[in-house]
């Protein structure tokens, strides 16, 4: 049983997904076969990580063919890292997605629902675990397939328009991968990641391979919604039902975050990627301005769901400058913020879903004064928003910390004091929310409401309290990210 | 005549250039998922071509024949024309949407719709 863990980490999410969808008569039991099947995901990807936690890896023959002949899932530090925060959220999500789901999406749909659900939720763990590279752009467009029918369900209109363009831009970002790909092929002859590694350094003084490696990073830059790239992010995000932000947020830039690393570090190797293209002058800059621009837009806006969608962007730019700075301290902060800002991103958009449950939308004009009524909400909201910004002792703080360190150990001060000035952006406009929903009275014609059911308080709380408890007790962030860092680079690393 | 000798791959060039200008160029949404079906085609017979072998035959085992075609990217590019099919019906598919929300397909037409709402 233990040896096909890596399979099933797929295939439990991939078959409950059609199952689901023939209970469509029976939302409540679609979603209990979901909740099921996502709780089986998050304990095989905890299985998952403690067999790596030593720093080896797990090879699995899929179907028993041996590499590089048959696709090969591999896991070691790095992904299974990855798969415990999908895990995590997905099974998180679950409980608060009941109520929040029959509320905004049509009783008839709801089965579907949870299929797509279910299928984009496989495909993201698919990407993760697996070791060749034409399996990752077909999970790659199996969840992007399931995520563009997901937006399309918000209630709004605007929600078809944006996976209308969610579509074009990740069709676009995939199929460059694609090319890429096949690049690495007519070179290599090989699509097994490893197998790879191993061979491309033969061939590394080709433009043909120079051309792989710009075609790939731009199509999963493209995914991961890297400024200026991230266009359609903040309408997909802003227009989706609740629960899919909370997921989408904080698991599908996360995957594409990794398969950069993985392509970047394992199969071009970091002497290729950073000594001879210079990727830290090319993602330095990006990274940067991709802080700075959308936390400044962010300020300006008056959907509180919106706000966050430009919030994440930003928060994709501190990932992407932990990795620019090419050492191995700014890859294991990168690493780590890919787990500290999926829980407070989450808890955010989660606290964003009880206050649309019960208010029907979230813009600034529409939560003023909502504090009162829902405290519950309000203070989580405020909480996992203290984490956004980095204050300290909440996870958001330690990742923020590691990446100062990492700056400041590269001698690049003016990157370490925009840091700062960016958090305090992001102060001023979780500012912004705070104000509307604790000092400003609530509008005239408002409905008369009260705090959001228990279903949706306890998950967003769940969230809300690990990124406190990440920030006081941090040790097990720290040292899987640690893990997960020496597992890219290929050395053990002097923490 | 190197260059020449490998005109499928200017081929693929010209074809993704016309499909990315036409994602990128048109307002009408039917047209930009035609572009993109463009756009990806030049990729699947960039797959197509890069198997080629010169002088080699279809991969079937066959008495006295020693060269043959890769068919391994053909396998990945039947995969990767039922994705592309995929795409193209849930492209559609919102686009049909998009018409019963807003009765227009025109980009123009319906950010004009969004900015009066």
């Amino acid at each position: 049983m233990t040896e096909h863990l890596p399979a099933l980490q797929v295939v439990i999410a991939l078959t409950a997904a059609p199952i689901v969808m023939l209970l469509n008569r029976m939302p409540r039991l679609a979603w209990g076969v979901t909740l099921v099947t996502c709780w089986a995901t998050f304990a095989v990807a905890i299985m998952l990580l403690l067999q790596v936690a030593d720093g080896s890896a797990v090879h699995y023959d899929m179907g028993g063919w041996a590499p590089p002949w048959g696709i090969e899932y591999r896991i070691d530090g790095a992904n299974a890292w990855v798969l415990l925060i999908i895990g995590l959220v997905s099974a998180v999500v679950m409980p608060f997605a009941r109520r929040s789901v029959e509320q905004e999406i049509p009783a008839d749909r709801i089965g579907l629902f949870y299929s797509a659900f279910l299928l984009a939720n496989a495909g993201l763990l698919g990407i993760t675990v697996t070791a060749d590279a034409f399996n990752i752009f077909v999970f790659f467009e199996i969840s992007a397939l399931a995520s563009y029918a997901l937006i399309a369900m918000g209630r709004d209109r605007r929600a078809i328009l944006a996976s209308y363009q969610y579509l074009v831009m990740g069709t676009i970002g995939t199929t460059f991968l694609l090319i890429g790909i096949g690049f690495l092929y007519i070179m290599t002859g090989t699509l097994n990641l490893g197998d790879l590694a191993a061979r491309l350094p033969e061939v590394t003084d080709t433009r043909t391979i120079r051309a792989a490696f710009a075609f790939i990073a731009v199509g999963v830059s493209l995914k991961l919604a890297l400024f200026p790239l991230h266009l359609w992010l903040p309408n997909a995000y802003g227009f989706a039902p609740s629960m899919v932000t909370v997921f989408l947020s904080a698991t599908a830039t996360k995957v594409a975050i990794y398969v950069l690393l993985r392509f970047v570090y394992t199969v071009f190797g970091f002497e290729f990627s950073f000594v001879e293209l210079s990727m830290t002058w090319v993602l330095m800059p990006l990274a940067l301005l991709g802080i700075v621009v959308p936390s400044l837009i962010a300020v300006f806006q008056d959907d509180v769901k919106r706000l966050l969608a430009y919030s994440s962007v930003a928060q994709v730019g501190y990932m992407i400058l932990g990795i620019s700075l090419a050492s191995a301290l700014g890859l294991m902060a990168s690493v780590l913020h890919l787990f500290n800002h999926a829980i407070t991103k989450a808890a955010l958009f989660m606290a964003v879903g009880c206050l649309v449950y019960r208010l029907g939308g979230v813009s600034l004009a529409r939560i003023a004064g909502a504090a009162e009524r829902m405290p519950w909400t309000m203070a989580a909201f405020v909480v996992a928003g203290l984490s956004l910004i980095g204050v300290p002792l909440t996870a958001g703080f330690v990742t923020k910390w590691y990446l100062l360190q990492a700056a400041l150990m590269g001698g690049l001060w003016p990157v370490a004091a925009l840091l700062l000035a960016t958090s305090l952006i992001a102060a001023i406009y979780i500012w912004r929310v705070i104000e509307a929903a604790y000092f400003r009275a609530p509008p005239d014609d408002a409905r008369e409401v009260r705090e959001a059911p228990l279903a949706l308080l306890i998950p967003t709380w769940v969230l809300t309290a690990m990124t406190i408890v990440f920030g006081v007790w941090a040790q097990f962030p720290i040292s899987a990210a640690r893990n997960a860092a020496e597992a890219l680079l290929g050395v053990p690393q002097s923490w | 005549m190197i260059w020449l000798g490998l005109y499928n791959y200017w081929i693929v060039i010209v074809l993704m250039m016309i499909g990315f200008y036409i994602v990128i160029a048109q307002g009408n949404l039917v047209k930009k998922i035609v572009g993109l079906n463009i756009f990806q085609t030049s990729a699947f017979i960039f797959f197509i071509s890069l198997a080629w072998k010169e002088g080699g035959t279809a991969p079937i085992a066959l008495p006295g024949v020693t060269e043959y075609s890769n068919p391994l990217p053909h396998v990945l590019i039947l995969t990767a024309i039922v994705v592309g099919v995929a795409l193209t019906a849930m492209g559609l598919a919102l686009v049909v949407r998009i018409h019963e929300a807003y009765g227009s397909i025109e980009e123009d037409d319906i950010h004009e719709q969004d900015e009066y709402q």
